[in-house]
């Protein structure tokens, strides 16, 4: 706990405060990209506290809000078909294009909830009759641990195993919101936890080609004030840089067994964005060889394909074109016991962000 | 107790037909556990005086795993409806037990509950005396499920309301948050962590008589923060007198080992369940010399001033984060669940 309390110091954090604010002299826009970010702002009531003038735009970094309703049905429909469904916890409550898991767990599917892919193996070997499939979705945080439990089930020759796979990569989907024409960021800060996984070194070429300040980040109230005030810092100077905040957990080269795991199962491919769309090279897809671990490829639900709810601004949202508060179903419509979509939902999600703690919804 | 001479090892529907298997089960374990004059008058109900006005609660309790860290679904049983009678600024005298068991539990596993249950009555100064056991078929229940409704005499001191509550009163909480809960999530299946967090399960009744003996009517309210956790019922309490309540995060007394489980699991432990824990609201001018009594009992040694009601902003509970900044705390929304990463 040493990192926490270190980070949660109140002097600490709000010299860097003053310091924002005796050296912003322009407005900025800095998008934080993981929702864990989004998260601490709001929950730190860190946004309070910012000069008028910077503006923090809650980047598309919650896995559970960029999964497409395509899969969350396809996951439905296996829960229907008879399959145990294992998912981290707060996949269970985005709505589907009918019904969430929860509801369809309540209905009578063996929806799981767990805390490792690992478990999801173990219960796949304690049911040899049943098919196991575990819901992987993330970003490059959560793909070693979903690739290491194929090549457990492989290891252990266990053949019920499969994951339902939509995992998504940060840079690419920077890159979707730099190229946006309504894209009015200056500077971001980068993933704590992905970087520490994957490394600093890829967003080189972004710092380079869109000559835009990047500062890899963590989440604690003293690490976003730090990013925040060198990204201010790097506007000001007028400077582009790649920068490491979070220095004491993301090396330069991130975490090489990790990423071992993560090529030997899989490949970069298209992935689909719930409220952005395909992107190409946005995500991983389970390579090959290991395709007898692919429930996709497994199960006949490749065929689900839904729209998204008309009146949800999800895409919007995760672009940073519009804050929660902006959308007219924020609060009324939709609510944390009612989403009409996942940011609303997931502890990651803008828009539940907002709705949890900031003095956004006055009477 | 010796189960060989029970002539069963596990519980079966005929432990619930009333025949012969339940006069068994009831005789050698319950009767002989729980023998006070009311219950060994074997009547359909119990005959019992109780002065004044009463207080009544009743709650069911379907906790999974049935056994935990600090705790088991009996003790929890026994804990939950005596504080429940407490919170009300009574003195819980009596309690009505009844089960449901799933066929298939096991004999020595429905006997270790008993017991706890036994030591938790025993140890709150209640008396079991009225009861009632149904088995259901396998798959119908979860092991066990208990439901217990207790009886107790209203303290002559006390004035207990919301409605009481004024702008400047203070709330006080008895000791560490969130312990209960993040007790049973570690041993969840799949969400398994190597921790030793114990559940805070324990009867708050004789802290609260104390309070009440001490104090009298300056004491606004009592509250346990059970399900929903801290956060939920403060809010609960804002809307229901329509004044606001300030919180600081850094006064909230929170041990650390839990802090860094709900860290991980991404929980917040302001929503997170309690069993031991209660708060008391308390007139301004009192708040120093409650807090030092609490101080001083076995059952608030932690306890510390975490807010205080006010006219601004009204039904909303606003708490001052370890940095200054102001969040709302609103109340929980379904199951918190732990998120991805």
């Amino acid at each position: 706990m040493k990192y926490l309390s270190e980070y949660r110091n109140l002097e600490e954090t709000k010299k860097v405060l003053d310091e924002i604010h005796k050296i912003t002299t322009h407005q900025w826009n800095i998008m934080e990209i993981c929702g864990g970010q989004t998260h601490g702002l709001v929950k730190n009531g860190i946004l309070d506290l910012l000069p008028e003038k910077v503006r923090m735009i809650h980047g598309p970094g919650c896995p559970v809000c960029v999964t497409p309703l395509n899969l969350i049905d396809k996951a439905i429909e296996l829960l229907e078909q008879g399959v145990i469904v294992c998912s981290f916890g707060d996949m269970i409550r985005v709505p589907g294009s009918k019904k969430s898991l929860l509801e369809a767990k309540a209905k009578g599917g063996d929806l799981r909830i767990l805390y490792s892919p690992i478990e999801a193996v173990k219960i796949a070997k304690e049911n040899p009759t049943k098919e196991v499939v575990f819901f992987a979705v993330g970003f490059e945080t959560t793909a070693p641990a979903n690739a290491l439990s194929v090549l457990h089930a492989e290891k252990e020759g266990i053949n019920n195993y499969s994951i339902l796979a939509s995992h998504v990569l940060v840079p690419p989907a920077m890159e979707a919101i730099l190229d946006d024409k309504f894209c009015t960021i200056d500077a971001f800060l980068g993933a704590g936890h992905v970087c520490a996984i994957m490394g600093t070194e890829e967003y080189v070429p972004i710092v380079n080609k869109y000559k835009i300040p990047v500062v890899v980040t963590g989440f604690e109230p003293l690490d976003l004030v730090q990013g925040i005030y060198l990204a201010v810092k790097q506007l000001e100077e007028n400077r582009f840089e790649l920068e490491n905040q979070y220095a004491r957990v993301v090396k330069k080269e991130g975490n090489i067994p990790a990423k071992k795991v993560i090529q030997q199962v899989f490949e970069i491919g298209t992935r689909e964005w719930r409220g952005i769309g395909e992107i190409p090279n946005s995500g991983y897809v389970i390579k090959e060889k290991y395709r007898k671990y692919d429930a996709e490829a497994k199960f006949k639900i490749s065929h689900i394909k839904v729209p998204e709810n008309a009146n949800c601004i999800a895409g919007e949202i995760l672009r940073g074109i519009k804050k929660p508060f902006e959308c007219e179903q924020f609060g009324k419509n939709c609510n944390p016991s009612n989403p009409l979509g996942a940011p609303m939902v997931s502890s990651e999600g803008a828009c539940a962000a907002y709705y949890h703690f900031s003095d956004i919804i006055k009477n | 107790m010796n189960i060989e001479n029970l002539g069963f090892e596990t519980i079966n529907l005929g432990h619930g037909s009333g025949g012969e298997l339940t006069r068994k089960l009831l005789d050698n374990i319950i009767f002989k556990t729980f023998s006070n004059p009311f219950l060994d008058q074997k009547h359909d109900g119990a005959i019992v005086e109780i002065k004044g006005e009463i207080a009544i609660s009743t709650d069911s309790f379907v906790i999974t795993p049935i056994f935990y860290k600090g705790g088991d679904i009996g003790s929890l049983a026994v804990h939950g409806t005596v504080n429940d009678v407490a919170m009300c600024g009574a003195i819980p005298k009596y309690l009505s037990l009844a089960f449901i068991i799933e066929e298939g539990l096991k004999v020595t596993d429905f006997i270790k509950v008993v017991t706890s249950i036994k030591k938790a009555a025993d140890e709150s100064g209640v008396l079991i005396i009225t009861g009632d056991t149904k088995v259901v078929e396998r798959g119908k229940g979860d092991k066990l499920f208990i439901n217990t409704t207790g009886f107790g005499e209203m303290h002559s001191k006390a004035n207990i309301s919301v409605h009481n509550i004024k702008d400047g009163d203070k709330i006080i909480v008895n000791g560490f948050i969130a312990q209960h809960g993040m007790a049973i999530m570690s041993e969840r299946e799949g969400l398994q962590f190597e921790s030793s967090i114990e559940s805070d399960s324990t009867n708050l009744n004789f802290l609260v008589k104390d309070l009440l003996d001490m104090f009298g009517n300056k004491i606004k309210m009592f509250r346990d923060p059970t399900r929903g956790g801290l956060g939920t019922v403060l809010h609960e309490i804002a809307n229901d007198i329509s004044k606001g309540v300030d919180l600081k995060e850094v006064n909230i007394p929170i041990e650390k080992q839990v802090a860094a489980a709900c860290e991980m699991l991404g929980l917040d432990p302001l929503y997170v369940a309690n069993e031991g824990v209660f708060i008391v609201v308390v007139d301004a001018s009192i708040e120093k010399e409650v807090l030092q009594f609490m101080k001083n009992h076995e059952k608030g040694i932690n306890a510390a001033l975490i807010g205080e009601f006010t006219k601004e902003h009204p039904n909303k509970v606003v708490m001052e984060s370890l940095i200054g900044g102001k969040r709302i705390v609103t109340p929980l929304m379904g199951e918190q669940l732990p998120r991805i990463c």
